[in-house]
């Protein structure tokens, strides 16, 4: 269990310049991946949506561009995923273990 | 071809009941370790990544989307594969934008975190109130699908069948808590993964290991209409309406939530994302192969005959490519998957019950361990005993439209409290009991006035709403709801409180 900090040093960590970046590179990157989501989910709705001639476009005979788009989608995900995890740990949690070491 | 569908084989009937002993041996050992409302609620926050990773792909890959999506894909084609997309683009989404905050801020449930600096009666109550909704009419699609498909797999009675999951259900929660639970989403996840992996091969190999040979027979059965876009996404604002829901429902469904306390810390929790966007993305993949194969090989007049619905489609391929046996064995492993999801929200039902309008509203956050525990096992009971009243009550009923509304409620009443509490040092309680009324009232308003129960259930001859999925008005409805409540009041605790909970939410200061 961890122990809770008292006043001031939750004060000058709060206020520190190094907690602030971790924060608001958390939601940088956080948001970043979002976005790049929305565009590859919604991107792919609206394109069967909208523009079909793309869809139906045919690959190697038979198969249209449509169903390796789908499958793109969902491979997209996990890679996005998988990129925030490697971020998480190589960047976000070394920090949040130095700021922690520098406060308690 | 001759199928051997709803008729007990005893090839169904051995698997059926070696899982069925496999789980309760399993609960029996879960319910000598449940004695705190940690164990209970949260398997001790001893699970690891990769068990919870599993236990959450176990906890939302329901029957819907095994029977459902392979049918859905073996009779209208591509159609199929863009829904099944919608079903995992939530999980990157949670990860990025809640995931890690909810499981250092909470305890036992989300409105844990909605509550953590609010005050904590009406939030509690509108929180739970969001919360067993979502559940409620998750559940009974569950329960009316479950019903339905054992009918349909093993020809017992619909009431039997309904009683019979709702009997096993409980003996898992009420016994084992959320140990024995994650332990049955962790069995099922196994052998759903591995069952549909081996359905695929099997297919695979009657097209000479070529997915695309299994795309040209469809075509030439069918037309390549039917590897084409058909009738889902056909106006864009409700087919991005129905991906705001599907994508952001995730980010507020219960159950899903839930699990994110059972294992020890963030870096757990957000590890176990990835593995289970892994598991259910591969999932995804591989299941449309399935519907394509069942298309060329049963074709889809037959897939159709036994359930119009498409239900069918996996389990009639399974028969014709493994014989009996394998049909058994397919079977079993949709019976296991819809109990595991089942025994998830019913966890989530009692917890809200129990944790949140028991502990915090009822005694002030004054009651013992014993009591606690005490009244989890008695809310488990009251939500178990209802969800197979309500299977059994909405029989022979179109039940389909219920898991959207559950994902409708979800991303407007859930999430928008969720996030703002997360990031809004502003945001107070009018402003998340605002957020949580406005997105639950309109998400079910809209639903009934909306083509699919105004015109389809109800008859009507022009819907009063013209999208069939809200979520495009009613979750930023209820984002507005929450700024215009927490703008309109003002509580300096709940401002004080924010640093505290900054802490918690990006150091996890402080977290249980």
């Amino acid at each position: 269990m961890i122990r809770l900090m008292d006043t001031t040093t939750r004060q000058r960590l709060l206020d520190s310049s190094d907690f602030r970046r971790l924060v608001a590179g958390r939601w940088r990157v956080s948001l970043a991946l979002t976005a790049l989501l929305f565009v590859l989910y919604y991107g792919y709705i609206l394109l069967i949506a909208l523009n079909q001639s793309v869809v139906t476009a045919t690959l190697a005979g038979t198969v249209p561009l449509g169903i390796p788009l789908g499958a793109g989608v969902i491979v997209g995900a996990w890679v996005l995923t998988a990129i925030y995890v490697i971020w998480a740990n190589r960047r976000y949690d070394p920090e949040v273990a130095r700021l922690r070491r520098l406060e308690e | 071809m001759g199928t051997s569908l709803g008729t007990p084989t005893a090839s169904a009937i051995v698997f059926f009941v070696l899982i069925v002993a496999l789980t309760l041996a399993v609960t029996w050992w879960a319910a000598r370790r449940t004695r705190s409302t940690r164990e209970f609620y949260a398997a001790g926050r001893s699970v690891s990544a990769f068990q919870n990773g599993l236990a959450l792909a176990g906890d939302y890959m329901s029957a819907a989307s095994f029977l459902g999506i392979a049918g859905l894909v073996a009779l209208r084609g591509y159609d199929g594969m863009i829904y099944a997309t919608g079903w995992l683009v939530g999980w990157p989404a949670l990860m990025f934008l809640i995931a890690e905050p909810v499981r250092n801020l909470g305890k036992f449930t989300f409105a844990d975190v909605v509550a953590f600096r609010l005050r904590q009666v009406p939030v509690r109550i509108a929180a739970a109130f969001g919360g067993i909704l979502t559940v409620l009419f998750y559940t009974i699609a569950q329960m009316v699908g479950a019903g339905n498909l054992i009918t349909l797999l093993f020809g017992i009675p619909y009431a039997w069948a309904v009683t019979g999951v709702g009997a096993v259900m409980l003996a898992y929660v009420l016994f084992g808590g959320m140990i024995a639970t994650t332990w049955v989403q962790i069995i099922k996840a196994v052998l759903l993964l591995s069952g549909v992996t081996l359905l695929t091969g099997l297919v695979l190999g009657e097209f000479d290991w070529s997915v695309t040979r299994v795309y040209t027979s469809v075509a030439e059965r069918y037309g390549q209409g039917a590897l084409e876009p058909g009738g889902l996404v056909t106006d864009p604002i409700d087919a991005v309406s129905l991906g705001i829901a599907l994508m952001l429902g995730l980010l507020g469904l219960p159950h899903i939530l839930m699990r994110f306390y059972t294992v020890p810390d963030a870096r757990a929790a957000r590890a176990s994302v990835l593995y289970a966007t892994g598991f259910i993305g591969y999932f995804y993949l591989i299941i449309p192969i399935v519907g394509f194969g069942a298309s060329a090989l049963v074709g889809r007049e037959l897939i159709a005959q036994t359930d119009p619905g498409g239900n069918m489609a996996a389990p009639l391929v399974a028969e014709l490519l493994g014989g009996t046996p394998f049909l058994g064995f397919i079977a079993a492993v949709a019976f296991a998957t819809i109990l595991a999801v089942v025994a998830g929200l019913t966890l989530a039902g009692a917890s809200a019950l129990s944790h949140d309008i028991f502990v915090h509203v009822v005694r002030r956050g004054q009651a013992t361990e014993q009591e606690q525990v005490r009244v989890a096992r008695i809310a488990t009971v009251v939500f178990g005993a209802f969800a197979v009243l309500l299977g059994i009550v909405f029989e022979g009923q179109n039940v389909a439209f219920m898991v959207g509304l559950a994902f409708a409620i979800a991303c407007s009443a859930n999430f928008p409290p969720l996030l703002l509490s997360i990031c809004w040092r502003r945001f107070n309680t009018a402003g998340a009991v605002s957020a949580i009324a406005t997105g639950a009232t309109l998400s079910v308003l809209l639903i009934v006035l909306s083509p699919t129960v105004w015109v389809e259930l109800l008859g009507a001859a022009e819907p009063l709403f013209p999208l069939r999925n809200p979520a495009i008005v009613s979750m930023p409805a209820a984002f507005l709801a929450g700024a215009i409540g927490s703008w309109a009041t003002s509580e300096p605790e709940a401002e004080a409180k924010f640093d505290d909970e900054k802490l918690r939410t990006y150091l996890g200061v402080g977290a249980e």
